[in-house]
């Protein structure tokens, strides 16, 4: 179709009089088409306002105190010297705090108690009257503890281990099916190996902030967060108040990665503190603050077993993944549950066990469980490819599953297969007929003081679908508001959500208003679990087409004045979808390089073909697979939160310690994508895509390291330490 | 943070006469002493700004030496055509360092002060003998991948990050002083020193002393100098470890050599027993790595900075082989 046929000639709608009879339908569909960010401008020129920018009038700033013991108790808090400093307006510690209804996230229940279970853990915040004099004041808060021994250390015979109900995303800890260990028995190749990754900490540009202020017993916040319904109705809990008394806005959002997946400390503490000086607060927790409060990736120690018959079938894949949590609440990373469905397998045995340990409670961090046990499995398939002698795009092509290989469901669409083949193709590994090209000998390959190397891993992340409601008001024949409570943090949800809305509702974009990030709009899900587009796309999906149905029926296809507003709600068709295994899919490809003078590892270039279902936006999705990749490259050669287990902290805990990737690690990363049509997703036949980017990427790095060197890194990151003493 | 006076020199003398009375810091590109005062490191009570005074001048000397006033910007230093055929191993540990952004900003004089990025000294909850002497040190037990293998003490295990104090180190470079007595001057090496008990002083420099300028002396041979900084992160991070070379080989014999190693030790290292060891020597790659090994005999290595030693060596093989060959 081009663009010509049936166009309006007005790009934007005209005010007051309307120049045409009915509502015009689209002259083209705005879902596929390429289009930067709506709020891209205000972003670059600072106009958008995040959750500490609001101008709230007569303002306060709040500032935490930390405990500095991992575990014991607040013996006293003396508060007078703090008090005493100028523009101090009060101190919040247990022995003061209003007390907080439980809502089942302990975390959550900030100064209720004198117990620590962290290093970190917040034990009193100072309200002043600017940030200067709080952090001045939080200085002067004398805190006397008394700290108990601590047990910090995530270890893989920690005899506190246990197997929970459950791990995080609500899967069963353990899945059997065969016998393992009688498959591994009788395989010819096989490969037992152990896989550690570090801590991981989020590092999102904002850091976790609220302004908060009560307002005739209504309690209304700005909040950097991703969930600002599930904010919402927790703060109404906490504080026992009707939910239609709290009001969340989360208008711009300066990164999550997970760790703004729900209500944190921060949130909580800015309401308290509002309601305690009887003024609208502030409260930014700082860089090194966010190490303690805000989450983190637990380490994992992960054993897989794997084993294959002489023809590359797979006999059995076992996966045994060990995770941490705090002792006030159990968050179970699920790093086995890739392995339930990547390959084909008659043996399977996927375990998970976990230790309370004394340290801040991990959380979600892009694509949870997948992002770690893909390093593990990923690197493990890649080591049977070595030991067996095959090609590991082949070794993985030939154990396709057919079905989901556990729960014998069908997937409703997979094309791991197809993205290995064209990754190989556009990477070189193989030629145009599909025959590989690449050496597999590792250590062979010089450039100067350079090893040189190729690895390949797959990608895969679950697409979710979660409930969430819309709003579709049409004021005019060319004047849509679609509003719908996404998070937009910083990947183009509001855009996508209006070229969608523009095709449900048939008419061009330009007629059509978007508004996201307030609680007050309805219910929706997280910007999480890469499931945004999906839910928040369904539910305006929905409100568009019954809109413009209503216009159509009821209206004549005009737009009465005064207005029609439909509301939208996706909980039942989501409940009643069919059962059917629904992932996207991904093959990584990456050259790296490490220098056998000094060890240094770098990366050269990168790959990434995906098949995720219909691509909305080609500009936002490209940027959300690199930006995966490029964080999956940083966890493969920089990142880790070291703690120091005599305290129970991270010592790596600002950004000159925690080392993300900079540009210049950043090779050339090419991204592609499959026109995957898949009809049992939603009805815009999307998949997720923000998360499946960082999953295999530091596999594929991990094995392009062993091509280059031969030596095998099953510790994350691959840093020059562990390479330089094993280089010749 | 607590609150401070702050004031701009109005001359050098006066502001060494203050300093001197009453312990308070100058300030020139703030990159280092401002971030030690957000984090409570450091909090002096008058911070007097020195970046008014009249030393940025670059001057090229007629024997071959050259002399940079204590203000000048990395990045300017960094890209003076003098400097890069003189000394070309100063230009790249300057280009090496930090950002573009922070070397615009960094001066000469405050590089050679900066602080230890020891994690413990950085954090006031942790102990650490040079922030509070006596208070023990956290490190020795604690994170300390990046700290010294090489002439710590039981007090003191911090590394200098500074890489242009390595490429100085291995010019000679003195650095002119103003004290309240008047006009000083000092070697490089009388300049830094190893922690031993009093870990709580990073330099020899006098109290209240302003540095005024860096004097490189001449030197030919570091006409054939280089830096190798290893890390990590490609760029904007410190090293994990690093060497300034200077080699003349002739006939395939080492004339005259010199090393120094960063990132190894509390002040920059220069590898004399390597040098002597190779002084005369043919320049084989055996000869390197026995030199090198001579070199980190003395290393002791703490739990978890091992690497550095193969690190160290490798680097010096590698980089004296590879002037070697390009000196063919
Ligand atoms: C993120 C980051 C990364 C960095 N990476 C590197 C790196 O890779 N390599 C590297 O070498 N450096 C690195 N640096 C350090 C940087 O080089 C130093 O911070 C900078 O050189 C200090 O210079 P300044 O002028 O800002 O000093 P200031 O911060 O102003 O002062 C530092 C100290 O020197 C004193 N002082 C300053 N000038 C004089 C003078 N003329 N006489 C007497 N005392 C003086 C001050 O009182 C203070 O104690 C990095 C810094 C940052 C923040």
């Amino acid at each position: 179709m081009t663009s010509t046929q049936r166009q309006p000639t007005q790009s934007q709608p005209a005010q007051g009089q309307p120049t045409q009879s009915r509502v015009q339908d689209a002259a083209q569909r705005s879902v596929g088409t390429a289009s930067p960010r709506i709020e891209a401008w205000d972003k670059v020129t600072g106009r958008a306002p995040y959750a500490v920018d609001h101008p709230v009038p007569g303002a306060a700033y709040a500032w935490v105190v930390q405990s500095t013991v991992a575990r014991g108790v607040v013996v006293d808090v003396d508060t007078s010297r703090a008090l005493a400093e100028d523009g101090v307006l009060g101190v919040l510690w247990h022995g003061n705090a209003q007390r907080l209804e439980s809502v089942g996230d302990p975390e959550l229940m900030v100064l209720q108690s004198a117990r620590i279970a962290y290093r970190g853990q917040v034990v009193a915040v100072v309200v002043a009257t600017s940030p200067e004099a709080a952090r001045a004041g939080a200085d002067l808060v004398r805190v006397r503890e008394d700290g108990m021994t601590s047990d910090t250390v995530l270890r893989i015979d920690h005899p506190a281990l246990y197997q929970p109900v459950q791990v995080n995303a609500g899967y069963p800890a353990r899945s059997a099916i065969g016998d393992v260990d009688a498959g591994l028995a009788a395989a010819a190749v096989r490969v037992d190996a152990t896989y550690r990754t570090p801590a991981e900490h989020h590092c999102a540009m904002e850091p976790h902030a609220t302004t908060a202020f009560w307002e005739r017993g209504c309690l209304v916040v700005f909040d950097g967060t991703q969930a600002s319904t599930a904010v919402s109705e927790t703060l109404a809990g906490l504080f026992e108040l009707p939910p239609q008394s709290v009001r969340v806005i989360n208008e711009h959002v300066g990164g999550g990665f997970g760790s703004k997946g729900g209500p944190k400390p921060n949130v909580v503490l800015a309401a308290m503190a509002a309601r305690l000086v009887g003024r609208p607060v502030k409260l930014a927790l700082t860089r090194q603050q966010l190490f303690a409060v805000a989450g983190y990736r637990t380490p994992t120690i992960q054993r897989v077993r794997l084993g294959a018959a002489t023809n590359g079938r797979l006999l059995a894949i076992g996966h045994d993944a060990v995770s941490q949590t705090s002792q006030l609440s159990e968050f179970v990373e699920q790093s086995a549950v890739l392995s339930r469905h990547m390959y084909a397998a008659p043996n399977r045995l996927t375990t998970h066990r976990v230790v309370a340990l004394d340290v801040p409670t991990p959380v979600w961090m892009r694509a949870p469980g997948e992002c770690p046990g893909s390093f593990a499995l990923e690197s493990a398939i890649d080591e049977l490819a070595s030991a067996g002698n095959w090609d590991p795009v082949r070794l993985r092509i030939d154990n396709e599953p057919a079905v989901h290989p556990e729960e014998q469901i069908p997937f409703s669409s997979r094309h791991l297969v197809q993205c290995l083949q064209e990754g190989a193709e556009r990477f070189g590994w193989t030629d145009a007929s599909g025959r590989v090209v690449r050496d597999p000998r590792p250590a062979v390959r010089r450039d100067g003081e350079w090893l040189v190397g190729t690895g390949v891993a797959a990608s895969t992340y679950p697409s979710l679908t979660w409930p969430s409601t819309a709003l579709a008001r049409a004021t005019a024949d060319q004047r849509f508001d679609v509003e719908v409570n996404a998070a937009d943090i910083g990947t183009g949800a509001r855009t996508v959500l209006r070229q969608i809305a523009a095709d449900a509702l048939d008419v061009p974009i330009a007629y059509v208003e978007i508004t996201v990030g307030d609680s007050a709009i309805g219910p929706a899900t997280v910007a999480g679990g890469s499931m945004g587009t999906a839910s928040w796309g369904w539910a305006v999906t929905k409100a568009c087409r019954l809109l413009r149905e209503r216009i159509e029926r009821d209206h004549g296809g005009r737009v009465p004045t005064g207005g029609v507003a439909v509301r939208a709600d996706t909980t039942l068709e989501i409940r009643d979808r069919p059962e059917f295994s629904r992932h996207a899919y991904g093959a990584q490809f990456c050259q790296a390089r490490v220098s056998t003078m000094t060890g240094e590892v770098r990366v050269d270039r990168l790959l990434g073909v995906f098949a995720a279902g219909r691509i909305v936006n080609p500009t936002t999705a490209r940027s959300q697979f690199i930006g995966g990749m490029t964080m999956g490259l940083s966890g493969a050669l920089l990142e880790r939160s070291v703690l120091d287990s005599r305290t129970g902290d991270f010592v790596t805990g600002d950004l000159a310690a925690y080392h993300v990737a900079v540009s210049a690690d950043v090779p050339r990363i090419e991204v592609a994508w499959l026109d995957e049509q898949d009809p049992h997703l939603n009805p815009m036949g999307v998949k997720g895509i923000g998360e499946i980017g960082i999953v295999g990427t530091a596999a594929a790095v991990a094995n392009a390291v062993h091509h280059a060197t031969g030596i095998r890194v099953r510790d994350l990151p691959i840093g020059l330490a562990q390479m330089i003493g094993k280089l010749h | 943070m607590k609150p401070f006076a702050y004031q701009r020199a109005e001359a050098a003398d006066s502001a060494v006469a203050t300093i001197s009375r009453t312990g308070a810091a100058y300030l020139a590109g703030g990159t280092n002493i401002v971030d030690l005062m957000k984090l409570g490191v450091t909090a002096p009570d008058l911070l007097i700004d020195v970046t008014g005074l009249p030393l940025r001048d670059i001057e090229a000397l007629p024997d071959g030496g050259m002399r940079v006033g204590a203000l000048t910007a990395n990045s300017d230093l960094a890209t003076d055509p003098v400097l890069r055929t003189r000394f070309p191993a100063v230009a790249l540990a300057l280009l090496s360092g930090a950002s573009a952004q922070l070397r615009n900003r960094a001066t000469i004089g405050g590089n050679l002060l900066q602080r230890t990025r020891c994690r413990y000294f950085v954090d006031v909850t942790k102990s650490c003998n040079k922030r509070r002497p006596g208070a023990g040190c956290a490190a020795r037990e604690g994170e300390h991948t990046d700290l010294a293998i090489l002439g710590a003490s039981e007090q003191c295990v911090a590394t200098n990050p500074s890489d242009l104090a390595v490429a100085l180190a291995l010019v000679d470079a003195r650095v002119e002083l103003l004290t309240e007595g008047g006009p000083a001057s000092m070697s490089v090496h009388e300049f830094f020193r190893l922690p031993g008990d009093r870990p709580e002083r990073d330099t020899n420099l006098p109290p209240g002393a302003l540095i005024t300028a860096v004097v490189l002396p001449a030197t030919p041979i570091a006409r054939m100098s280089t830096y190798r900084k290893v890390r990590d992160r490609s760029s904007f991070a410190f090293a994990a470890g690093s060497v300034a070379a200077a080699l003349d080989v002739r006939d395939g014999v080492v004339q005259d050599v010199r090393l120094a190693y960063g990132a190894v030790a509390h002040r920059p290292w220069r590898a004399y027993a390597a040098e002597r060891s190779l002084r005369g020597a043919p320049a084989t790659v055996d000869n390197f790595e026995r030199a090198a090994d001579e070199e980190l005999a003395a290393a002791k290595p703490l739990r978890d900075n091992g690497y550095k030693v193969p690190l160290i060596r490798n680097l010096t093989v590698g980089v004296l082989r590879g002037m070697t060959e390009a000196s063919w």
